[in-house]
């Protein structure tokens, strides 16, 4: 049992943050970069594949780096440190995801080799409007004529799925036949390009006939390995919280003892300081899951992945919401502005929860399962 | 990073687990699962299982039979104890006034006291807090003037947590009034049989006898039962409240309550509200547990992780939300707490209003939850 980075991981997440940082420490540059379309650092994106960031969940043969999840989580972590707007999440962890656990070896070597370059960007169409969190598609339906599949139907939001190159689109099978996976063209699509809360981008994807090319083989009921990839994406989405929820903390203890009210600072008054006590102890705790989360993918267990997932999803929720309100509130008006970087951090915290599952629905699925155990093992 | 133990820590895990569910008397645990009280009688005979097994008192020096352990052993130690229903190991003696003993002692006092306090021989109350004197320690007034050899100490003591079985108590006194008021406390051992001592019960809001006072009215202490210099009993406290953190979170009894509750009302467990307070609990109780184990990880070097101090908040916390939890669950069946054993209600749920009650300790003790904040919010945050 061992919670702390190698010396590999530590440059890893040395490297991502000194880069992200030449993007992104000051909050302005965001502002600028998510106001205009694409809504973010093509440039960074590019660099970003350089360094092989984009390609470190895939295997070498498909033009990957092979890394483990920890060190996609760290990528995440750091990502969520400056709100850096670029769709890692969306296009390498879930589509990118997808791909790497469904493709073919053709597919894989073709779609994740050019996503790891930095040629392509990818996006998961997997959500219909009004949908929550299913694993069944619902939204878009799949024909087949012959060999050749088409796709009909509305997917809602899809995340980056207005700069994406690629879509890849869950769809109800024909005959009731289950749920599919298909790769489509962005160009034989409607989209609509709308922003989140956060800036961050989605779009509205309409699918009219549109040619579709089945993810592996043909007409199998995906909806298991579906369910997998959204839960890892899920962890990583709470490594992303992780790093935006240490930003808030870090920026509210500062603000603390920098700001003056009545002639002091304000982490003169011991209200204050105990709610910034109470954040700490949200975050560390926060912290603890989203590891042991992260480790539990390593065993490579499904259902253990699923657990985990839910389990860092009450978690993170809890406590983004938690922090990201304190946060707000113990900046006072400034924490309102769009010019400074923590009210947008705690926008992009419930960005991420209600694109990947918030504090209800996990609880929920937790619930379920509440008898089928004694205890809670943290250590197998 | 890496979640599984080593196979070394596994093993050793195993045969922790294996000792405390078979060499401890099956009586003594049940107490213990089922949430009643210990008679003196069943603590010492436990704590003198482990003692003879060499798991008493395993984080004192090795030659006073200390273990050697890493940390992450004691945790698991420390956890697979309170998973099995086994009593921890007499905190007065095995947590404070032996490894006080052990680092401040003269070799007389360590021979003459940590074998039996190790097997609990004798049993060591706690003689610290005063009715003036709670988180504000150095306030404290009873005192110690010195006559020929001896000390004579006048004052009283409060919050002596069984007091009524200890055979000595270690003691706060204040030694000299001129001087800063830190500088001038030290800490004397008092034979509780010693003419002058007097214990008080106080009857508590659960209807218990846990907690005393302790009146000294001229009790002649001698000489040689006063622990390291004169005016070093602050420095001598905060080494013994130091270490009374470590493990002050009951993650692996209060998982172990949870737990209990979904057997001894499995009825209720159909009810979604009372599902999805059992997984909340259960998940915030896994956050805490691995918080724990994050501390442990990084402790090695010597120097405790900063999150240590989330340990007690939450910890005290989460054991207070679960007797939260039992009394709701016995609903009219709680209001029973005082019938004689030949009520219809069941055991559990005429605990639960008692140890909903008792519990609220737990946020007050060891440095109370607003102490905690301070020491977080300072400390950790600078503010």
């Amino acid at each position: 049992m061992d919670f702390t980075y190698d010396d590999e991981q530590q440059a890893l997440r040395e490297a991502v943050r000194g880069l992200l940082a030449t993007a992104y420490a000051d909050h302005d540059a965001r502002r600028r970069t998510v106001a205009d379309e694409p809504g973010f650092d093509r440039a960074l994106w590019g660099r970003l594949a350089e360094m092989g960031v984009l390609g470190l969940p895939f295997a070498e043969e498909h033009g990957g780096v092979g890394a483990g999840p920890v060190e996609i989580g760290i990528v995440c972590q750091e990502l969520g440190r400056v709100l850096a707007p670029e769709p890692y999440l969306a296009s390498v962890v879930h589509a990118g995801g997808l791909v790497a656990a469904l493709g073919s070896p053709e597919q894989k070597a073709d779609l994740l080799g050019r996503l790891s370059a930095g040629e392509v960007v990818l996006a998961a169409a997997d959500t219909s409007p009004g949908g929550r969190w299913a694993s069944r598609a619902d939204g878009v339906r799949a024909s087949v004529s012959g060999d050749t599949w088409t796709l009909d139907g509305v997917a809602d939001p899809v995340v980056a799925g207005g700069s994406a190159d690629v879509l890849v689109v869950t769809a109800a099978l024909p005959d009731e036949g289950g749920t599919g996976v298909f790769v489509v063209d962005a160009a034989d699509v409607e989209r609509t390009g709308y922003a989140a809360a956060d800036l961050s981008r989605a779009a509205s994807v309409r699918f009219a006939g549109s040619a579709a090319t089945p993810l592996g083989a043909p007409g199998r009921d995906l909806a298991p390995s579906i369910a997998t990839i959204s839960d890892l994406t899920r962890i990583m989405g709470a490594n992303q919280s992780l790093g935006v929820m240490q930003s808030q903390v870090r920026a509210t203890t500062d603000y603390l003892k920098s700001r003056k009210q009545f002639g002091v600072t304000l982490n003169t008054f011991q209200a204050l300081t105990f709610r910034a006590a109470d954040m700490y102890v949200s975050l560390e705790l926060a912290h603890s899951m989203v590891d042991w989360a992260t480790m539990t993918i390593a065993g490579g267990d499904r259902e253990a992945v699923a657990e985990a997932a839910d389990r860092v999803g009450l978690e993170v929720s809890r406590a983004g919401r938690h922090i990201g309100q304190e946060a707000i509130q113990l900046h006072g008006g400034i924490g309102m502005t769009a010019e400074y970087a923590v009210g947008v951090g705690t926008a992009h915290l419930e960005v991420l929860d209600q694109w990947l599952g918030n504090a209800p629905h996990h609880l929920s699925r937790l619930a379920g399962r509440v008898t089928d155990h004694e205890l809670v093992e943290a250590l197998s | 990073m890496q979640l599984e133990l080593s196979p070394a820590d596994a093993e050793f895990r195993a045969r922790m687990r294996e000792f405390f569910t078979t060499k401890v008397p099956q009586e003594i645990r049940d107490t213990v699962l089922d949430g009643r009280h210990l008679t003196r009688d069943q603590i010492v005979e436990s704590q003198r299982v482990l003692n003879a097994e060499g798991l008493a008192v395993p984080h004192w020096p090795t030659e006073w039979g200390g273990q050697d352990w890493t940390d992450l052993q004691r945790h698991l130690w420390h956890e697979e104890m309170q998973r099995a229903g086994v009593p921890i190991p007499l905190a007065f003696n095995a947590s404070m006034i032996g490894p006080v003993i052990a680092q401040f002692g003269t070799e007389e006092q360590k021979a003459r006291f940590l074998p039996d306090t190790a097997n609990l021989d004798i049993w060591w109350s706690q003689g610290f807090s005063e009715p003036d004197a709670g988180s504000d320690l150095a306030s404290l007034r009873t005192t110690a003037v010195r006559d020929g050899d001896d000390w004579v100490v006048n004052g009283q003591k409060t919050w002596t947590t069984l007091g009524q079985h200890g055979d000595w108590i270690f003691t706060l006194v204040r030694t000299d009034p001129e001087v800063k008021k830190q500088a001038g406390i030290s800490m004397l051992l008092i034979d509780m049989t010693t003419p002058g001592v007097e214990v008080r019960p106080i009857e508590l809001i659960d209807g218990g006898h846990e907690v005393n006072e302790v009146w000294f009215t001229d009790v002649r202490v001698p000489g040689d039962l006063l622990v390291g210099e004169p005016g070093q009993g602050w420095t001598i406290a905060k080494f013994l409240l130091g270490n009374e953190r470590v493990g002050v979170a009951p993650v692996g009894a209060t998982k172990r309550a949870l737990a209990g509750l979904k057997t001894v009302a499995a009825a209720q467990m159909e009810d979604p509200m009372v599902r999805a307070r059992v997984a909340e609990l259960e998940n915030q109780l896994l956050a805490l547990e691995l918080t724990a184990l994050r501390v442990v990880a990084h402790s090695a070097g010597g120097e405790p992780h900063p999150a240590s101090s989330v340990l007690k908040l939450r910890g005290t916390e989460l054991q207070q939300a679960v007797s939260e939890l039992a009394l709701d669950l016995a609903g009219p069946a709680s209001l029973a707490s005082r019938a004689d054993e030949d009520s219809p209600q069941e055991g559990w749920a005429r605990r639960s209003a008692p140890t909903y009650l008792n519990f609220r300790k737990a946020s007050i003790y060891g440095g109370s939850n607003e102490i905690q904040r301070q020491i977080i919010s300072r400390t950790i945050l600078g503010l």
